[in-house]
């Protein structure tokens, strides 16, 4: 029982991976671009939901509306600011761009609320349900629930709706996307838009389970990275998949060996998938 | 030789291109008689010690283009190396240092092999991710002091063990491997193998359809590169005598590698030695404005440095003074 009750953790958080991966997989396949600044951007949606709560007193669905409208017009300001003028620069720019706004944002993170960890205090999400002899806190429950519904219904905009296919289109052929009239500045600016909105409510529903100190940014991007490496680069379905399996393999690791080993297993995850499929799980090679 | 005109077509006397060198030598050299005190003595060790770090990065993210983030992961080796010959066997530290170079080439052949078929982004996020691994095993790793880390000899058992209690021995130790390190640097951009570093930075595929082996070059160029990081990492802990996993292969030491090679100017000779200067009094002076919790504040400063650097200089210092000067030479000689 108590191996199922670490599995079904494990899922949960994986879907909470999933959201945040699937943004960062998004800038990758429409403009192979990889954001270092990533987790940073989920580390904020933590913050700005723990002071929605704290000053506003806002319920769920009003901190995960205000982490996700926050972050999303800061990925629209970091475009339309930064990334528009390095993104055909050398690839020293390219890369130093969002890895110095990573440094500026975590470091500025520790300067504001401390190294100290906080949690969110109790919401009316609380308490612990009991599934076929399987405890399961709620608050876990609903966001690795919501999070599976955010990236699927994410998916489904991209390839289902007007806007998706726009911004497929750009990704495929940009100069062909200018000539039917699309432009692509508005489109890499509203994909900045999506990709941090997704981290920003990965945030507010990581901050409604998990305690968190300004240092998690990193973890995260270095997960996210993983996870797109595993489910494929560009693909929001493989970005789904592969964060359920590093959740699961982060909580089994984390109860075989030891908490201190889901990250070490995690990497070295990568390094062998360097090596044996680069292309990831779903990618195209 | 031709005479050099001016842009107006006035001649102008040709400063023989050695004369920058001789300068920057002989100011390095002397540097220790003019300012004998303890506190300039330890700036210009860590300048030194930036420096060769920095220059060591510069050959594959600077000459090759390959934008390494997680060069701390050969610093790291390069430090454990000595203190773990020290603690096992008893062993001078510098008799370690061979080890952290060939564990470093190692490990820089095994990262190259698979990324360096990818694009840029994912050399980079690989070499973060495994840096971090790193520094993630060596904290729990009893046999390297885990989280605690390894000390050398308290009291020197003889000269070899480089344990002296003035700074002065370790500023010309470090002056004498930045030298060799730019030498070599020197004699590549000169040779073929330079060439071809720069060719993949501009293109990579014209670069291979002009015959030049990309991947074989990509690879010597990480595996020379971190070779010498690794001795800056040796040099480090052998004069401080002591190193943990963050000291080691914590982030900042590869962020300080990419910030002073990117900001003095990523793929020429003396860039690093230009980024070095203006960074490590700047976070010198840091330090001693903010006091011991200003840490946090120099790393803000880091990354507005990176990000601006980025945006609007991403040749940095040197190649802004080459944009701004002509426009200041042809003003005064407008008038």
């Amino acid at each position: 029982m108590l191996l199922v009750q670490v599995i079904v953790g494990g899922l949960l958080l994986g879907a909470i991976y999933a959201l945040f991966s699937s943004g960062l997989t998004l800038i990758w396949g429409m403009m192979n671009f990889i954001n270092f600044a990533h987790g940073e951007f989920v580390m904020l949606g933590m913050y700005v939901t723990l002071l929605v709560v704290v000053w506003l007193g806002g319920g769920p669905a009003t901190f995960g509306f205000a982490a996700a409208f926050t972050l999303f017009v800061l990925g629209v300001v970091v475009y339309l600011s930064l990334i528009r003028y390095v993104l055909r620069g050398p690839m020293l720019a390219q890369i130093l761009s969002t890895f110095g706004l990573a440094l500026l944002l975590r470091y500025t993170a520790f300067w504001v609320f401390s190294a100290n960890f906080v949690s969110l205090p109790q919401t009316s999400l609380s308490g612990t349900i009991n599934i076929g002899g399987v405890l399961m806190p709620v608050p876990q429950l609903v966001a690795g629930l919501i999070a599976i519904v955010l990236t699927v219904s994410l998916h489904l905009m991209l390839t289902r709706t007007a806007v998706g296919s726009q911004l497929l289109a750009v990704a495929e052929d940009r100069s062909a996307a200018m000539l039917m009239g699309i432009r692509p500045d508005r489109m890499q600016a509203l994909a900045w838009g999506l990709s941090a909105g997704a981290a920003g409510i990965a945030g507010a529903l990581m901050a409604i389970a998990y305690p968190w100190s300004p240092s998690v940014g990193e973890t995260f991007g270095l997960t996210a990275f993983v996870v797109v490496a595993l489910g494929g680069f560009g693909s929001v379905p493989g970005a789904l998949f592969a964060g359920l399996i590093i959740g699961l393999i982060q909580a089994l690791s984390a109860f075989w060996f030891g908490p201190i080993y889901k990250d070490i297993v995690v990497y070295a995850l990568f390094v062998a998938l360097l090596w044996l499929r680069p292309q990831g799980l779903m990618g195209k090679a | 030789m031709v005479a050099a005109t001016g842009p107006h077509g006035q001649s102008v006397k040709k400063i023989p291109a050695l004369t920058p060198t001789v300068l920057l030598a002989a100011g390095l050299l002397l540097y220790p008689l003019v300012f004998s005190g303890p506190f300039y003595l330890d700036i210009g060790v860590t300048f030194l010690l930036a420096a060769i770090s920095a220059s060591a990065w510069n050959i594959v993210g600077g000459y090759a283009g390959q934008v390494s983030v997680g060069h701390a992961m050969f610093f790291g080796l390069g430090a454990y190396s000595p203190l773990l010959c020290y603690t096992l066997f008893g062993w001078a530290p510098i008799a370690g240092i061979p080890f952290g170079i060939a564990f470093s080439i190692a490990l820089a052949v095994l990262i190259g092999i698979p990324t360096f078929r990818l694009t840029g982004h994912y050399f980079s996020m690989a070499t973060i991710a495994v840096a971090e691994l790193i520094r993630i095993y060596f904290g729990t790793w009893d046999l390297v002091g885990a989280a605690i880390g390894l000390q050398g000899p308290a009291t020197a058992r003889g000269w070899w063990d480089l344990t002296f209690r003035s700074e002065l021995p370790y500023y010309y130790i470090f002056l004498a491997v930045l030298a060799i390190l730019l030498c070599l640097t020197s004699m590549i951009e000169r040779r073929r193998f330079g060439y071809y570093l720069r060719a993949i930075k501009a293109g990579e595929r014209a670069a291979r359809s002009l015959g030049v082996s990309v991947q074989q070059t990509k690879i010597r160029a990480l595996a020379l590169s971190a070779a010498f990081t690794s001795v800056a990492g040796s040099l480090y802990s052998v004069k401080t005598g002591f190193v943990d996993p963050e000291s080691g292969f914590g982030i900042l030491v590869s962020v300080q590698m990419v910030i002073i090679a990117a900001l003095g100017g990523a793929g020429r000779l003396y860039g690093p030695l230009l980024g070095a200067l203006i960074l490590i009094p700047l976070q010198s002076a840091t330090n001693t404005w903010f006091g011991g919790g200003g840490s946090g504040l120099t790393f803000i400063l880091y990354g507005g440095i990176i990000v601006l650097i980025a945006r609007y200089e991403p040749g940095g210092v040197f190649e802004l003074w080459e944009n701004v000067a002509p426009r200041i030479w042809r003003r005064k000689h407008a008038a």
